[in-house]
């Protein structure tokens, strides 16, 4: 059922929702939580979408607030969905016009659900800080996304930089299945890592972030590759034995070699927006690794980013015969190689 | 709200080296000293605070014998795909079947691919069913036949060697109990019961275990022979539901339960498993065997130890092991078992708008057939906390719906400022966990009638674990064979527990075999009448759930 509401206010949505709930026979709500998204036009229905689906394992109220400054009319139009197939919650789509852009928070504080915790998603470029944005200030998490700016990095610096607990970040959800299985590949083969190396599409701020974990919970130089991707490669972790690799060429299908095994595929595909959400609703506590992985952000790296990929590659080595390398580092020999392969393996 | 599993953060290829005695922490520590014997090795890749990451098994097979069953279609082979689609499985995983088919190894990826595609939870990936189909094998063989378990060990070595399985492998035995011991002796015969060092071997049974202590004990004797005691899992599925493993988390977790949940207040508990159908096919298996030994003995003993039990120190297989164990030493059975047990056979009559025949209609139903279809009993437990507090498991076919419920029962209040008239229609205080389906809790208290002076009367409060929850959370056989892939067994009856369990029942079913006959009652309706007068003679009654 979708109950639309023009130029209303807060309470008259908070009758409406009862209302309509009553209606449906079941006057008692079972939301765990309340997720407010924060988006344009433009994206709203795809949030929306996402949030629903992430609601069907963590039922919520989800109140997607879309601004819409360049109207001049101060406003507020909403969108009641109650039990219908978005999912198993409620929807509340508020539009905000004109001046009342500016003061979201006025209008979904009297919406939020009593007691249960609050959670903000910026599905789009998103604030800088996101503990002092109005959406993000009463939430106990703020689940932003740095990939969606043109330079994502950037924008992960400059989060770094207003961190509070509670701030996470998709770049970083989405390396979950990587890590699970990198940590599952050495679990299974312990042995003293010496070296790690991974490449990634050009620019992808994941591919960046995950480097930056393998040297902070190793403690070894680690190199990067970028080539055409999609999303993250490879990553390889140079052992006394010869190296652990996790390739992943194609975004779906990867392969695990680790030295004297059989290779063996790992379906490692990059995940919907719908699931990088659940994951993020699962727990709503400060992710302390994240943040002690955004303090390591802005430490340089000791080898410069590599390129890969064939055309690339093909040009690099017609300008540069016999380039010595500048870090002469440990296993310098090995790993030269493994990031050659690792290329080949992108192509 | 979900019971999170129990952390295991270093259970590896040497997983089942010795717990012994010990605390499973202090067991835990021990084994990982083992395992990387000689270095001070740790994974620096996991951390206690980075909860993302899962626990996924290591390189590891399962062998499914009976694979064309049943079971193993509807449950076994969804819930294998369903875990590689969430990232569960090792690389590499290998699934075998064994069973008296004439099938190649496509034949057998073909009626996977048709189970996965019917019952499966979670979406078909293609990439999945790529990277689980290449680890799929088929033995075709008789239980007996010493070729066909060769050919099987040739099988596992191979997959060893082309997929990395490492020599660690599951077998699954989703067969009749009476080809236990064979294929059980077939395993040891062939070698394949004993991996090497650094491997695992583990096997899993299903119910039923035994018919008696007598049996279960036989039955026991010949796994064990083969397999160590830490290597076996009984699979009782309710365990893997997450209502049940709920019940840990509603009482232990919270601070509104815990003291109230004792003989001062709670007046009796009640733990129904009703089904609405009746044997079906299954004849052959149920004549003899009936619904106390059924689901009595396991499941509904089960949720009575895990809804009486003390706090454990731990999560850990050890610790509820402990309290579970107490919980069924101290049951007591009534001194009149003819008044506080009652058995019934389901007559003919209308099931839900179908007209169903009677149990000794039944194909291959004996007529003078003594089995019961529907078992009552009433159990009291010698603690501090409950003695005094009637704790009645009843189960049956054919009854009014299909349901699984522990009902906690309160005392009456007293009604000092309340009048009789005013509370005539208020009933006891109850907390009711339902386990399936429609998972969730309710609990029943009483509310002021609006618009009266003050009446008051009986309302519910909801709380529906399925309202989305249940579209995500995984399936009770998911979880289980990721336990035993992980080698983690809290959510596994061990030996004892079935022993307890037969030493409880069995008393109850040599009063029946030697009293009466079952009462008859009529399908679709909620139990015969004797049902209802054993409760009321201790001025109680059933709820209707």
């Amino acid at each position: 059922m979708i109950i639309d509401l023009t130029d209303t206010s807060a309470s008259k949505i908070g009758a409406t929702l009862v209302q309509a709930r009553r209606r449906a026979g079941s006057p008692t709500t079972g939301a765990v939580l309340t997720l407010i998204v924060s988006t344009e036009e433009r994206h709203h229905y795809d949030a929306m979408k996402a949030a629903s689906q992430a609601a069907r394992e963590h039922p919520a109220r989800i109140i997607v607030a879309v601004a819409r400054p360049e109207v001049a009319r101060t406003r507020l139009d909403a969108e009641v969905r109650v039990g219908d197939d978005t999912g198993p919650g409620e929807v509340i789509v508020l539009r905000l016009y004109g001046e009342l852009s500016a003061h979201a928070d006025a209008v979904v504080m009297p919406l939020l659900l009593p007691d249960v915790p609050v959670v903000t998603w910026w599905p789009d470029e998103g604030p800088e800080t996101p503990k002092d944005d109005p959406l993000g200030r009463f939430a106990q998490r703020r689940i932003t996304d740095a990939a969606e700016y043109h330079k994502p990095m950037d924008k992960l610096r400059v989060r770094a930089a207003g961190y509070s607990p509670g701030d996470t970040d998709l770049s970083w959800t989405r390396l979950t299945p990587w890590r699970s299985m990198l940590a599952a590949a050495l679990d299974q083969f312990p042995r003293k890592i010496t070296g790690a190396a991974v490449s990634g599409e050009e620019g992808n701020p994941s591919a960046r972030v995950l480097a930056i974990w393998l040297r902070q919970r190793l403690g070894v130089p680690v190199s990067r590759t970028a080539d055409e991707g999609p999303g993250i490669t490879g990553v390889e972790l140079m052992t006394p034995d010869g190296p652990i690799a996790l390739t992943r060429p194609d975004g779906e299908l990867a392969t695990l070699s680790v030295p004297g095994q059989p290779d063996r595929p790992v379906a490692l595909k990059r995940r919907e927006t719908a699931e990088l959400i659940a994951e993020e609703l699962r727990r709503l506590d400060p992710d302390d690794v994240y943040a002690k992985l955004l303090k390591d952000i802005d430490v340089p790296f000791t080898e410069p980013l590599k390129v890969g990929g064939p055309t690339v590659q093909k040009t690099r080595e017609a300008a540069a015969p016999g380039e010595p390398s500048p870090a002469a580092a440990v296993a310098k020999g090995k790993r030269g190689a493994s990031v050659d392969g690792t290329g080949k393996g992108a192509s | 709200m979900s019971a999170q599993p129990p952390s295991s953060a270093t259970v590896g290829a040497a997983a089942d080296a010795a717990r012994g005695g010990f605390g499973d922490s202090v067991a835990r520590r021990l084994m990982s000293a083992q395992e990387h014997a000689g270095t001070d090795w740790s994974n620096p890749l996991r951390d206690a605070q980075d909860r993302r990451l899962p626990r996924i098994a290591g390189p590891c097979g399962l062998v499914i014998f009976g694979v064309t069953g049943d079971l193993s279609r509807k449950k076994l082979m969804p819930a294998i795909y369903d875990l590689a689609n969430r990232g569960l499985l090792p690389p590499g995983f290998a699934l075998v079947g064994f069973a008296r088919r004439d099938w190649e190894n496509q034949d057998f990826a073909q009626v996977v691919y048709d189970a996965v595609k019917e019952h499966a939870r979670t979406p078909f990936r293609d990439e999945v069913w790529k990277q689980l189909a290449e680890g799929f094998r088929f033995v075709p063989g008789e239980f007996g036949d010493q070729a066909a378990f060769e050919k099987l060990r040739e099988t596992i070595d191979e997959l060893d060697r082309l997929r990395g399985t490492n020599g660690n492998h599951a077998f699954y035995l989703s067969v009749p109990p009476k080809f236990f011991p064979g294929v059980v002796r077939q395993l040891k015969e062939s070698g394949l019961a004993e991996g090497g060092e650094n491997t695992w071997r583990r096997v899993i049974i299903e119910k039923p275990f035994g018919h008696d202590l007598a049996s279960a004990k036989e039955l026991n004797k010949v796994v064990n022979d083969v397999f160590a005691p830490r290597s076996v899992f009984r699979i009782d599925h309710y365990l893997g539901k997450e209502t049940v493993q709920n019940i840990l988390a509603l009482r232990f977790a919270n601070e509104m339960y815990e003291p109230i949940w004792n003989r001062n207040y709670v007046d009796h508990v009640q733990i129904t498993m009703a089904e609405d159908i009746g044997i079906g096919g299954r004849a052959g298996y149920y004549d003899g065997i009936g619904a106390a030994r059924d689901v009595i003995q396991n499941h509904l003993l089960q949720l009575m130890a895990l809804t009486a039990m003390e706090e454990p120190t731990s999560f850990d297989a050890d610790a509820i092991f402990t309290e579970k164990v107490k919980v069924l030493s101290a049951v007591q059975l009534p001194e009149d078992l003819g008044a506080h047990t009652v058995r019934g056979q389901y007559a003919k009559g209308w099931q839900g708008g179908e007209k169903v025949i009677g149990f000794l209609d039944e194909d291959g139903i004996a007529k003078d057939s003594i089995t019961d279809t529907y078992a009552a009993i009433k159990l009291e437990i010698d603690t501090r906390r409950w003695a005094g507090v009637p704790f009645y498991l009843r189960t049956g076919k054919r009854l009014g719906r299909r349901v699984t419920e522990i009902a906690v029962v309160f005392q009456r209040a007293p009604h000092l400022p309340f009048t009789a008239t005013m509370t005539e229609e208020l009933g006891q205080n109850a907390l009711v966990i339902r386990v399936q389906p429609d998972e969730g809790v309710t609990v029943r208290f009483g509310s002021k009638v609006p618009g009266t002076s003050m009446e008051v009367r009986d309302v519910s409060m909801d709380f529906q674990y399925g309202e989305a929850f249940t579209e995500s959370s995984p399936e009770a056989y998911e979880r289980l064979i990721l336990d035993v892939l992980l080698g983690d067994p809290p959510l596994f009856p061990r030996l004892e527990e079935v022993e307890l369990g037969w030493q409880i029942l069995d008393p109850i079913e040599e009063y029946w075999a030697s009293h009466g006959k079952p009462a008859q009652y009529e399908a679709g309706t909620w139990g015969p009448a004797e049902a209802d007068e054993m409760l009321d003679r201790d001025g109680r009654c059933w709820r209707r759930p």
